[in-house]
C-alpha cells in the first residue's frame, strides 16, 4: 500500500498534478533537499501518512464488504428455505412463507413512510422558506438550530413522547375524522356502481368505510406515520432550507423589481430552481424513514395484513420493527437468517431510495448555476 | 441560468395579466397594519363561543387549530376584497409559512417539557447510580446506573474506532484524490449514510457469532461495531467538508517554504480545520449515543453494571428507556430519557461553543 502510493507520486507527477486542481506539487520540495540527512526521514514520514490515510479507505470498503457479505452470506438460507421448512422452523410467521411475511412487512414500511412524506414535505417546504425568506436574517441560523434540535432528539424518546404526551392530544382528533368521513364512505359504497363489489371481495381495496374506522387507543398506522413526519421534518428541512438559499439573488430582486409579492417571487424563482432539490430532499427524507425502527415499534400495534385500515390498531407493521420484535427470542439458524434475509430487503430498498435521489442531486447540480 | 430565466418569464405572463390594472396598481389600498390582530381576535372570539355553545368539552388543540383555519379565511377574503387577489394570496402565504413554523417548534417543546416534567419526578442522585436488579424487591430504589455506564462503553468504543477511521478517510478523499479508488470510496461512503440503523445492527449481530463461534455471542463490542458503520460515514462527510474550507493558499504557502505533504496536512490544514472537525465529532457522537435499535439486537439488556467490553451483554441508555417503556415502567422510562435527551442537548451545545469560539481567526 506504501509501496504503491510511493511509486505513484514518484513515477507519474504530471498525472497527478491536473487532478490535484490548484493543489501545488508536495514532492518539490522534498526533493529539493534530499541531499540533507533528514529529507529520507521526512520522505519516510509522508509515505506512512499517505499509507495510513489510502489504509484508512480502504478499511472503508472493507467494511461496506463485510456487511453486504455477512448480510448475504447469513440469510440466503431463508430465501431457499421451502415453504414448510419456513412455517415449521419460524415461530413467529403464524403460518406464512418468507415472501409472504416480507411483502406484507415491506407494505407497513413503505405506507408509513408515504404517510409520513406525505405529512412532512408541504410543512418542510414552508419551515425551509420561512427560514430563508421571511425570518428576519439575525435570526435565521438560530431558527435553523432549532429545527435542527427535532434531529438531535433520540429516536425511543419520540416513541415514549408519541405515545405519552401526543396519542391523547391525537385521540380526539382522530375520531372526528373518523366521524365525518364515514358517511360519506357509506355513501360512496352504496351508491356507487361497483364500489360495494370491490369493498366486499377485494381485501386490500381502500376507499371503504374501512378507512377511516377508528378504534382506540391510536395505536395505528396513521399515528406511526405522524411521529416518523416529525422525525424526518428537520432533514428535509435542511435540505430544502440549502435548496432555496441558492436561488440567485439576481433573480429574486428582478421579480421584487418587477413588481410581484414575496409570495409571487417565490413562485416564480425560489420554487422553481428549487424543485428537484426539493425532490431529492423529500426522497432522502423517504429514505429515513423507511429504515426506522424505534417509532414505530413502541407506537404501532403490530399486525401483518395488507390493507388500507389506516386507523385501527393491529393492522400493519414494518420491516424494521418485526426484526427488533423478533430478533432477541430469535434462535440462531433459520429463525435469524429470515430476520437478516428481511435486513438485507430493506438495505436494498434504501439504497434504491436514496440512490436515486442523489441521482436527482447530481443532475440539478449540473444545470444549476447557483452553486457555480 | 439561462433555463431558468425563460422559466420565470413564463410563469410571470399570467400572474401579472390577473390584475386588472397592471403591476403597478398593487398597494392602492392597504389594510392597517392593526388589521390582522383585530381579524386574530375576532376569529379567536367566534371559535371560543361556537365551542362554548355548541361542544360541552372542547380541546384547547381543536380551538386553537380552528381559530387558526377561521383566521386564515377570514383574513384571505377581507384581504381579497379590500387589496386584490394578489396581496391578499401574499399575506396567506406569509400566514401559512410562519404558521407552518410555529407548528414545528411546538412538538419540539412539548417533547422537552414532558421529558423534563414527567423525568423529573423520579429523579434521585440514587437513579445514576443503582441498577433495576432486584427492582421488583419492596423499597428498592431503581436506577439506570448500570445503563449509563454501558452507553459511555459502547460510545466511547465506537468514537475510538470511527473517529480515528473517519478522519483519514476524509484526509485520503480531500488531499490525496487517489483517482478510481476515491470515487468508489465516495460512492461507499453514501450508500454507509443511508444504511438503516437496524441494519447496522443486523450486520454486527450475523458476523461476530460466525467470527467468536459462539451462536449466542453477545457483547458492547457488538454494539459498538454496528454503530462504527452508522457513525463513520458521519464523521467523514463532515470531515470532508471543512478539510474543503481550507483555502488552497495556505497549503501552496506551506509546499512553498519546503514544507513536507504529511507536515502541511497536520500542521496547516488539520490545525486550520481542527474546530470544524472536532465539532462535527462531537454531533456525531450525540448522534450515535441515542440509537436504540442496533443496540437491542446487539448490546442487548442486562439488570446489573457490566465493565468488560468483549463478554456478555452491555446494557445502554437508549435500550434501558424502551425495555423499562414496554414493561410499563413509565416514570423510569422518562427519566432514562430525560437523562438520554440532557447529554444529546449538551454534546451539541458543546459542539457550537468549540466551532464558535475556536473558529480561526478570519474563517468565516
Amino acid at each position: 500500500m506504501v509501496a504503491d502510493s510511493k511509486i505513484r507520486e514518484a513515477a507519474d507527477p504530471a498525472r497527478r498534478e491536473p487532478s490535484n486542481g490548484g493543489e501545488a506539487a508536495p514532492d518539490g520540495g522534498a526533493h529539493a533537499s534530499s541531499n540533507l540527512p533528514a529529507a529520507s526521514s521526512k520522505r519516510r514520514a509522508d509515505a506512512v501518512f499517505a499509507g495510513v490515510s489510502k489504509g484508512a479507505g480502504i478499511v472503508i470498503i472493507i467494511l461496506l464488504g463485510a456487511v453486504t457479505f455477512f448480510l448475504v452470506s447469513q440469510s440466503y438460507p431463508a430465501f431457499l428455505a421451502s415453504n414448510e421448512a419456513i412455517q415449521s422452523g419460524v415461530g413467529f410467521t403464524r403460518g406464512m412463507n418468507f415472501w409472504q411475511f416480507a411483502a406484507a412487512a415491506l407494505f407497513g414500511t413503505v405506507l408509513s413512510a408515504v404517510i409520513a412524506l406525505v405529512v412532512a414535505t408541504p410543512f418542510a417546504i414552508g419551515i425551509a422558506l420561512f427560514i430563508s425568506h421571511y425570518a428576519p436574517r439575525r435570526f435565521a441560523s438560530g431558527l435553523g438550530y432549532v429545527i435542527d434540535l427535532l434531529a438531535a432528539i433520540p429516536s425511543v424518546v419520540f416513541g415514549l413522547w408519541g405515545m405519552y404526551t401526543l396519542e391523547p392530544v391525537i385521540r380526539p382528533i382522530f375520531s372526528w375524522i373518523s366521524g365525518v368521513l364515514t358517511p360519506l364512505l357509506e355513501w360512496w359504497v352504496q351508491h356507487v356502481p361497483g364500489m360495494g363489489w370491490m369493498a366486499e371481495n377485494v381485501s386490500w381495496w381502500p376507499l371503504t368505510p374501512e378507512l377511516v374506522q377508528f378504534v382506540p387507543p391510536a395505536r395505528n398506522i396513521l399515528m406511526g406515520g405522524l411521529v416518523l413526519a416529525i422525525m424526518i421534518l428537520p432533514i428535509i428541512t435542511s435540505l430544502c432550507r440549502e435548496v432555496f438559499i441558492q436561488t440567485p439573488r439576481l433573480q429574486e430582486e428582478a421579480a421584487l423589481g418587477l413588481g410581484a409579492t414575496r409570495w409571487e417571487m417565490i413562485r416564480m424563482t425560489v420554487l422553481p430552481i428549487g424543485r428537484s432539490g426539493i425532490v431529492s430532499a423529500a426522497m432522502l427524507g423517504l429514505g429515513r424513514a423507511l429504515g426506522e425502527t424505534m417509532a414505530l415499534l413502541m407506537v404501532l400495534s403490530a399486525g401483518l395484513k395488507v390493507n388500507f385500515f389506516l386507523m385501527s390498531p393491529g393492522q400493519h407493521s414494518t420491516i424494521a420493527s418485526q426484526i427488533a420484535l423478533n430478533w432477541p427470542e430469535a434462535q440462531a439458524g433459520l429463525e435469524r437468517q429470515f430476520l437478516i434475509g428481511l435486513g438485507l430487503l430493506l438495505f436494498i430498498l434504501t439504497f434504491l431510495v436514496n440512490f436515486a435521489a442523489r441521482r436527482i442531486v447530481a443532475r440539478y447540480a449540473e444545470f444549476s448555476g447557483a452553486n457555480a | 441560468m439561462s433555463q431558468f430565466s425563460s422559466d420565470v418569464d413564463v410563469d410571470a405572463t399570467p400572474d401579472v395579466g390577473e390584475t386588472s390594472g397592471g403591476v403597478f396598481d398593487r398597494g392602492a389600498r392597504h389594510l392597517p397594519g392593526w388589521a390582522p390582530w383585530v381579524v386574530a381576535l375576532l376569529s379567536a372570539v367566534v371559535v371560543v363561543a361556537l365551542f362554548k355553545v355548541l361542544v360541552e368539552d372542547a380541546s384547547t388543540v381543536a380551538m386553537v387549530a380552528l381559530t387558526f383555519v377561521v383566521y386564515v379565511l377570514a383574513m384571505f377574503f377581507l384581504a381579497r376584497w379590500y387589496e386584490g387577489g394578489r396581496t391578499s394570496s401574499d399575506r396567506m402565504a406569509t400566514t401559512l409559512i410562519s404558521g407552518s413554523f410555529l407548528l414545528a417548534v411546538v412538538p419540539l417543546v412539548s417533547l422537552l417539557l414532558s421529558v423534563l416534567m414527567r423525568g423529573m419526578e423520579v429523579m434521585a442522585p440514587s437513579f445514576f447510580t443503582h441498577t433495576t436488579e432486584g427492582m421488583t424487591l419492596p423499597g428498592s430504589m431503581p436506577g439506570a446506573g448500570h445503563a449509563i455506564m454501558g452507553t459511555l462503553q459502547v460510545t466511547a468504543s465506537t468514537a475510538l474506532i470511527s473517529i480515528p477511521l473517519g478522519i483519514f478517510t476524509a484526509i485520503y478523499l480531500v488531499e490525496y484524490r487517489g483517482g478510481w479508488l476515491s470515487r468508489v470510496i465516495t460512492f461507499l461512503v453514501d450508500i454507509m449514510t443511508g444504511i438503516p440503523s437496524i441494519v447496522a445492527g443486523l450486520f454486527a449481530a450475523a458476523m461476530l457469532p460466525v467470527l467468536v463461534g459462539d451462536p449466542g455471542y453477545r457483547s458492547g463490542f457488538m454494539g459498538s461495531l454496528a454503530l462504527v458503520v452508522l457513525m463513520t460515514p458521519i464523521v467523514i462527510r463532515n470531515t470532508e467538508e471543512m478539510l474543503r474550507l481550507v483555502s488552497n493558499e495556505l497549503r501552496e504557502a506551506a509546499y512553498a517554504l519546503g514544507v513536507t505533504k504529511s507536515r502541511t496536512i497536520v500542521k496547516v490544514v488539520l490545525r486550520t480545520a481542527l474546530p470544524g472537525i472536532v465539532s462535527g465529532c462531537v454531533i456525531a457522537v450525540a448522534r450515535i449515543i441515542g440509537e436504540s435499535a442496533p443496540l437491542l439486537i446487539t448490546a442487548g439488556s442486562t439488570d446489573y453494571y457490566n465493565f468488560s467490553l468483549f463478554n456478555d451483554r452491555v446494557m445502554t441508555l437508549p435500550v434501558f428507556v424502551y425495555n423499562q417503556y414496554v414493561a410499563g415502567n413509565f416514570p423510569l422510562a422518562w427519566a432514562g430519557a430525560l437523562v438520554l435527551v440532557l447529554i444529546v442537548l449538551i454534546l451539541n451545545l458543546v459542539a457550537r461553543i468549540i466551532a464558535k469560539v475556536f473558529a480561526p481567526a478570519g474563517h468565516s
